[in-house]
């Protein structure tokens, strides 16, 4: 993939986002190598018991559509129509203002004018106003609106996996009309007819039958922490010992399996073993990690909220077979847009848990007393409030650092000023971007919603240029070099996307800086972080 | 649903609102004003001009007169006919139409209309 | 030359000449643009709003989906944005109030540029938020003063909106043009201005031209047209006022009646607002009425807190963890997980 990969000038000067010639509704849709996603393997549609399981491919004339796959998709718009308010509200009444056009991380890096949030839903609003509007279908085409057909699904399908469903547009829009919304209710119903895309499916599969996206089976899960752990004594010279699926721990743990699987995720997941350690030794904190519930992120989110919910069942069905008080998260983006403004509604309400009380310190987490899962920035800076770290900054001197506030977080729950206050205390050197590239206005990594794959790099490094342009400006400017975040498909992504556009920066979780900074009781003499760089003065 | 609730509140303020000019007038007949020719202005016959042009411009030919006088120095108006008057508001209008009440305000105030003529002139000069 | 404002701006020109014309013919039709079609158009707007509104309220609210633009409720020491993240009806009022009365989303609105075709940057572009808040703010203040003509007596607020609106005054007394009196109202000058920016960004941005479509143009000619004739009757046609309000007088105490001295032009000025009135309803000028409704707008931020309630929540399958430990049950033994049956009681 990367071979084919175009340079990041010859992108650049490809973009051109003055859109002109025929409208949108007279350019056909031309799916492009390196903007899409392969399609979904049948098995694993099969596995989650959806519709229409099928192989099929995208560049192909013939989608092996069922029969009467226009009437799969007007009874499922109607029925979305009236189960969502959001949807019916956001299909009338957009006055196309164009506020949201350059706010879109993949309109600025592609260019493509189909890409402007607003031509993103129009592609939906077009068919709407022909199906269910009386000035739609008496106007027809000169009233904006089309009906359904084959080419019209096509276009769908390759635009509503060009968005990342990270509601930037939604901060701007003078209605707030969520993109997210739209793509999330489009992705339903491509989903009826089988039109997934393969980075999404299977990792639901995966999910629903091991617990995490990535299949990790329990005994594999236990052995890549010991790994882990082994790992953290080389480094550290103390053992941890990370409880599984332990009755009446205090705690349950659930952070996205991609933190287990990969750097640098693995290096945040070294830090949160660490930090439960320190906590156990010290405070007698007891935290449990389980397998049957190892993923934070819910993949089922960007496929429907049927199986958003199935796969966000087991967080609470775990925390209620363990008899934990509360649940702590871990890192992740879309797992805390999911726990923040869904999980309560699709499956609680979590009357068997007890409400959040950090034991360490007394504080309630009063803001999650009905959720009862608490993030660990929340969790980590209370601690580091009441004084019960024992941090030497100084080991993260070598980082010169800049906060990524992830989509999620930051615009569906409004975690902002938690990770910077951790960061702050575990590290010296810190620096923010731009007002306008971070907070409620961060941009996108460009992988996010299921879009992490390698067949579609070139949307990805298009996708994220945007904020990688923010972390180039800090990189000059400041000389940052380390970019921390708290999400596990940013520490996926963002290392692709710096190596592309600004390779001298380096991606990290956040737990991971304050476990380097953390001193552990009987620790050794630490001569290098957790990734075997060496410590400031360290150096020989 | 309680959210129910609150849309039809709000939708019933809305129709109340919008629906203000009908209620507010509920019941009342508000005809047109009719206006009083005192006895000169029934024996003139024709004003300046004709009635319809001085219904719907005389605001702006008094306008004019105004600034030929002040700032012209120029005091006579020749009509279509070749008749002359003095541009005068007080000696010219108001010597036929001197019932002020009857036949300015009337359709001043139905048309909510403030003319700032009497921030200056008096409006019976002959003190009648 | 596009399409789209080309059709809009003859079907607005259609209209004025159709009613314009058409009241020319005779009283017979001077009672269908005077009588028939203004109360047809309220009735249509009244019952389009209400059915379009009860429409959006019959669809359910299953999550609450806030787009948080602020700090959350967290530990003490984090200070929450109360209004752009609230936790509170209060501050969902407050963030209400600001988005509908002073278009506070739109006032963040950024320009993102390419210096170099390589840097970018997103500075603030207020040019949208102005241009948009005049042209709403003109447009309520034009329909509350146009009151005179619907009420008698006219009630204080208006007269002290007339008095505020036209508190500048200008004189142009040349023998061709002349104008000065009536007082000048500014709002419909602002009105009109604003409306033509608003078009001429659609012409002239690339990306707004882009997604514009003839429902954009439409109502924007309407409302220009409107302006325009409204503009030509007070400052230079002029018309009998009087005559007027004994029209519209006639219409809201439900006393119909044509008076004489009626112009061409103010058929055609009642005609497009009647169009407009019909139109509203079925169209995106309904973003009046949804824009108290959008869910990521009108609704808390703290879901971690209280529980919102989804009214469908249907039922799910789920992989339970007792199947989950039947199909790795050896598997975790073998590494020493816990398991809660032992592979002999299986058989």
């Amino acid at each position: 993939m990367a071979d084919e990969l175009i340079t990041p000038d010859e992108l650049l000067s490809k973009i051109d986002h003055r859109p002109s010639g025929a409208g949108w509704m007279d350019t056909p849709v031309d799916i492009r190598k390196g903007m899409y996603c392969y399609a979904s393997n049948p098995k694993s549609v099969e596995t989650l018991g959806l519709p229409n399981a099928r192989a099929w491919n995208p560049l192909d004339e013939d989608w092996k559509l069922p029969e009467n796959w226009q009437q799969i998709i007007h009874e499922g718009f109607k029925e979305r129509l009236e189960k969502f308010r959001s949807f019916k509200v956001f299909m009338d009444i957009c006055v196309r203002c164009g506020a949201c056009a350059d706010k879109c991380h993949f309109f600025i890096g592609t260019g493509d004018p189909k890409n402007m949030p607003v031509v993103r839903a129009e592609l939906l609003r077009s068919v709407y106003r022909n199906d269910f509007t009386t000035a739609g279908k008496i106007l027809g085409k000169l009233g904006g609106a089309r009906p359904m057909s084959l080419d019209v699904l096509k276009e769908w399908w390759y635009y509503m996996f060009q968005c990342t469903e990270c509601r930037r547009c939604s901060v701007f829009c003078p209605y707030g009309i969520d993109t997210a919304e739209i793509t999330i209710m489009a992705r339903e119903l491509l989903n009826l007819l089988g039109l997934n895309i393969d980075w999404i499916a299977t990792p639901v599969a995966n999910c629903y039958r091991t617990g995490n996206h990535l299949g990790i089976q329990p005994h594999a899960f236990k052995d890549m922490l010991d790994f882990f752990v082994e790992d953290i004594e080389e480094v550290t010279g103390v053992l941890v010992n990370p409880a599984y699926m332990e009755k009446d721990a205090d705690i349950l743990f659930i952070t996205p399996s991609g933190d287990v699987f990969a750097d640098p995720g693995t290096y945040t997941c070294m830090g949160y073993m660490l930090l439960f350690h320190y906590l156990e030794e010290k405070y007698g904190l007891k935290v449990t990690w389980s397998t049957y519930a190892s993923e934070g992120g819910n993949f089922g989110f960007f496929t429907s909220h049927e199986t958003m919910k199935r796969l966000n069942s087991k967080m609470y069905a775990e925390a209620r077979r363990l008899g934990v008080k509360w649940i702590l998260g871990g890192e992740c983006g879309h797992m805390w847009r999911v726990i923040s403004q869904y999980m309560d509604t699709m499956n609680g309400p979590a009357d068997f848990l007890e409400e959040p009380v950090n034991p360490i310190t007394g504080t309630k987490f009063e803001n999650a007393v009905s959720t009862k899962v608490v993030h660990i920035t929340e969790f980590t800076a209370d601690l580091i409030r009441h004084d019960k770290l024992e941090l030497d900054p100084g080991r993260n001197d070598n980082q010169i650092i800049t906060f990524h506030d992830s989509c999620n977080p930051a615009r569906g729950m409004g975690l902002l000023d938690e990770p910077r206050y951790v960061i702050q205390n575990v590290a010296n050197h810190y620096y923010e971007m731009p007002a306008n590239t971070i907070r409620e206005q961060t941009f996108c990594c460009g992988s996010g919603a299921g879009l992490n794959a390698g067949e579609n790099m070139e949307l990805r490094m298009a996708g994220g240029f945007p904020r990688a342009n923010a972390v180039r400006h800090v990189h000059e400017t400041h000389g940052v070099n380390m970019l921390a975040c708290v999400c596990a498909i940013d520490r996926a992504a963002l290392p692709a996307s710096m190596e592309y556009w600004v390779p001298e920066v380096d991606v990290t979780g956040v737990t991971e800086l304050v476990a380097n900074a953390l001193i552990m009781p009987g620790e050794k003499d630490r001569k290098t972080d957790l990734r075997g760089e060496p410590l400031p003065g360290m150096e020989e | 649903m309680k959210d129910k609730n609150k849309i039809l509140a709000g939708l019933a303020i809305f129709i109340v609102v919008i629906t203000f000019p009908f209620w507010f007038n509920l019941g009342k007949a508000a005809p047109a004003p009719e206006l009083e020719l005192t006895e000169k202005a029934k024996a003139a016959k024709t004003c300046v001009m004709s009635k319809e042009f001085m219904t719907a411009e005389h605001m702006q030919l008094l306008d004019v007169w105004r600034h030929n006088v002040v700032r012209g120095g120029e005091r006579m108006f020749v009509n279509p006919d070749g008749r002359q008057f003095n541009m005068s508001l007080s000696n010219t209008c108001l010597d036929c139409h001197s019932n002020k009440e009857k036949f300015c305000d009337r359709c001043h105030d139905y048309a909510s209309v403030r003319p700032y003529c009497w921030d200056c002139h008096i409006d019976n000069p002959k003190g009648e | 030359m596009n399409k789209n404002y080309m059709v809009s701006l003859i079907a607005v020109i259609v209209l004025f000449l159709i009613a314009y014309v058409g009241t020319q013919l005779g009283a017979g039709v001077q009672m269908v643009f005077g009588i028939l079609v203004p109360y047809l158009a309220v009735a249509l707007f009244v019952a389009g709003f209400i059915r379009r509104v009860m429409g959006w309220s019959r669809s359910a609210v299953p999550f609450r989906i806030t787009t948080t633009c602020g700090q959350q409720p967290s530990l003490p020491g984090f200070k929450q944005a109360k209004i752009d993240n609230p936790s509170t009806t209060f501050g969902v009022v407050v963030r209400m109030f600001l988005e509908i009365v002073c278009f506070r989303s739109l006032f963040r609105n950024t320009k993102m540029k390419l210096h170099g075709g390589t840097k970018m940057t997103h500075q603030l572009e207020i040019f949208l938020w102005v241009g948009a808040l005049a042209f709403h703010y003109a447009f309520f203040t034009v329909v509350v003063r146009h009151l005179r003509f619907f009420t008698e007596p006219v009630p204080f607020f208006v007269t002290i909106l007339e008095k505020v609106d036209s508190f500048m005054r200008i004189e142009i007394l040349y023998d061709a043009v002349q104008a000065g009196l009536p007082g000048v109202y500014m709002s419909g000058l602002v009105l009109v201005a604003a409306a033509i920016y608003l078009f001429l960004r659609r012409v002239f941005i690339p990306q707004v031209r882009y997604i514009s479509l003839v429902n954009d143009f439409f109502p924007l000619f309407l409302i220009i047209a409107i302006a325009i004739s409204g503009i030509f009757m007070r400052y230079l046609t002029k018309v009998d006022i009087v005559a007027i309000k004994e029209l519209t007088m006639g219409l809201v105490t439900f006393r119909p009646t044509i008076p004489d001295g009626v112009s061409y032009l103010f058929f055609a000025h009642m005609f497009m607002v009647s169009v407009l009135l019909a139109y509203f309803p079925f169209s995106k000028l309904m973003h009046m009425g949804g824009v108290f409704l959008s869910p990521t707008r009108n609704m808390t931020g703290n879901t971690r807190q209280v529980r919102h309630v989804n009214p469908w929540n249907h039922p799910v399958k789920v992989h339970t963890y007792e199947e989950y430990e039947d199909d790795f049950r050896e598997k975790m033994i073998e590494v020493g997980l816990p398991v809660v049956k032992m592979p002999e009681e299986k058989a």
